[in-house]
């Protein structure tokens, strides 16, 4: 009598994995914003990830259409608000370089500290909540106390803490605080003694550094072929610094390096910004002594119209390359503005780098490409 | 590259003289501006990207244009190795079906710009694998920086 033996039901095959969606946002903590990621996940395994953008599109630049080129200073504030006054001194550079207007130097020495000022309190404000996305709570207030130091000068130069408008085509809207610069340079003391503090709590933290090391690598041919540019771009190798490349303001006559990395992963990005922040205090520190004399701006007329023609201006804000598109037929309004956002740019390589990762590992890559939902949607 | 000798490389390649040439200008722009045809366009981005002396390979901008009459694309692109900025321009009359090449294939980063310029302008992109509209909802009617759109309810006209 023959027994047989029954094969046991459960084979391997039997457990069968199956993709579905979920959404992630569009009002995630990690989102930083109103951003909607589809994710197409097997278990914790990303197989996709889709944004689906638009939920704060404001049609800014439509609205440059009908307005005239003091008023589209403003709006550019609402773009990438952590780097407003780049944005502004994005316009008016290029108005004043189509006008051919010749700008003081006091004004390009101001505003390049500015410049340096606003990309420190942006990457002060990342890496705060580049902690908080990884778990760690405290780094959190550590950056935002730093950063209300620099929104304090802001506030006593600028009138404003977070759309500053300091920028007009021609110059600045008034000059200086008196107290400006002795408290520029009360801030770089107190800053290069708490920057160490936070290579302490995090960057040699050994549970960040597992999360962050070899996590959502970007090649550097990648980062060129998704027109990357910003930390995002300089830590897969790639030198995009459009300070060093095309300089502007009073980027020319100061010495500075730029922060590259090249492992492409996101402890590069991390590693990219704290470097920035030193060399951003650098800049300001060459300078802040040697505000020349002198006008804070020069009359232009009070209706400008820029003469027929394309003008194009890049400048370097702390999430990369901005460049505004300037087409005017010689009215008072321009025929189109584009903005080109580093932040549509940086994200649509999202999907090609956390595909294949967990889903903790695309929040903390998220926060590494340092997403600005407002620049994204204009 | 100089701008001369960039002018010079890509007449180049169009020796015969037949065949439509592009056009260059500098007039009204700090950078060299070549103005294409919607057929010679895939073509020509190919040639620009790949040709070992100009070696456009960052896409750093990608814009529509309406100037009332006809739609556009304006592609800014810069070469990382020499550092030389060219801006190709392409432009139809067809306002109804307004379509050119997808340069995705070629500058991934174009993905998401030429969703941009769908939704903004209507205009298509043949060989896209994803176009649908980017920012504005799937319903939504018209093109809103056409400049023949309206919209009673939420443009302000000055």
């Amino acid at each position: 009598m023959e027994t047989a033996v029954k094969e046991p039901t459960a084979t391997k095959t039997s457990f069968k994995s199956e993709e579905y969606f979920i959404n992630m946002g569009p009002q995630h903590p990690a989102t930083h914003g109103v951003l909607r990621l589809l994710l197409t996940i097997d278990g914790e395994i990303i197989k996709k990830v889709e944004p689906d953008l638009g939920y704060i599109h404001r049609s800014i630049e439509k609205m440059c259409e009908s307005n005239s080129y003091q008023q589209i200073v403003h709006l550019t504030d609402r773009l990438d608000y952590l780097s407003s006054h780049i944005n502004n001194e994005a316009v008016c550079l290029c108005v004043e370089n189509a006008l051919e207007l010749e700008i003081p130097e006091r004004v390009k020495v101001i505003r390049t500290i500015l410049g340096e000022l606003t990309r420190i309190a942006s990457h002060t404000l990342w890496w705060g909540v580049m902690g908080m996305d990884v778990g760690a709570l405290t780094s959190y207030f550590y950056g935002f106390r730093d950063r209300e130091m620099i929104n304090d000068i802001f506030e006593e130069t600028c009138g404003a803490r977070l759309t500053m408008n300091y920028n007009i085509p021609g110059g600045l809207m008034q000059d200086i605080h008196p107290n400006f610069v002795k408290r520029v340079k009360e801030f770089i003391t107190h800053f290069r003694t708490k920057l160490p503090e936070y290579d302490r709590l995090l960057t040699g933290n050994i549970i960040f550094q597992k999360r962050t090391k070899g996590v959502g690598i970007l090649s550097r041919k990648d980062a060129i072929n998704f027109g990357a540019s910003g930390p995002v771009a300089r830590a897969s190798g790639y030198s995009c610094d459009v300070r060093k490349h095309h300089p502007y303001s009073a980027l020319e006559k100061v010495n500075f390096t730029e922060a590259l990395e090249t492992s492409g992963d996101s402890f590069a990005r991390y590693k990219v910004r704290i470097a920035e922040m030193w060399e951003s205090l650098n800049i300001i520190e060459q300078l802040i002594d040697n505000i020349p004399e002198g006008d804070f701006k020069v009359a232009t007329n009070a209706v400008i119209k820029l003469p027929k023609g394309e003008y194009y201006q890049k400048v370097e804000t702390a999430r990369g390359e901005l460049g505004v598109y300037i087409i005017s037929t010689g009215n008072k309004n321009p025929h189109r503005v584009k903005f080109r956002s580093p932040g549509l740019s940086n994200l649509s390589l999202l999907n090609h780098i956390t595909v294949g990762g967990k889903i903790g590992d695309l929040v903390a890559t998220m926060a590494t490409i340092d997403i600005v939902v407002p620049d994204i949607d204009r | 590259m100089t701008n001369e000798a960039l002018q010079q490389t890509i007449l180049s390649w169009f020796p015969d003289p037949e065949f439509p040439q592009p056009q260059f200008s500098e007039e009204g722009s700090q950078y060299l501006t070549l103005n294409v045809e919607g057929e010679q366009l895939h073509e020509l981005m190919q040639l620009l990207k790949n040709n070992p002396e100009t070696h456009f390979d960052y896409l750093f901008c990608l814009t529509g244009v309406d100037d009332g009459k006809e739609l556009g694309v304006v592609y800014h692109l810069e070469s990382t190795v020499h550092r030389h900025i060219l801006v190709v321009k392409v432009q139809t009359k067809d306002r109804e079906n307004p379509i050119f090449d997808s340069v995705q294939d070629l500058w991934a980063t174009a993905n998401y710009h030429e969703r941009e310029v769908f939704d903004f302008f209507g205009i298509k992109f043949r060989n896209h694998p994803n176009l649908k509209r980017l920012f504005l909802t799937e319903d939504w009617e018209g093109f809103p920086l056409r400049k023949d759109y309206v919209d009673e309810k939420n443009m302000v006209v000055k």
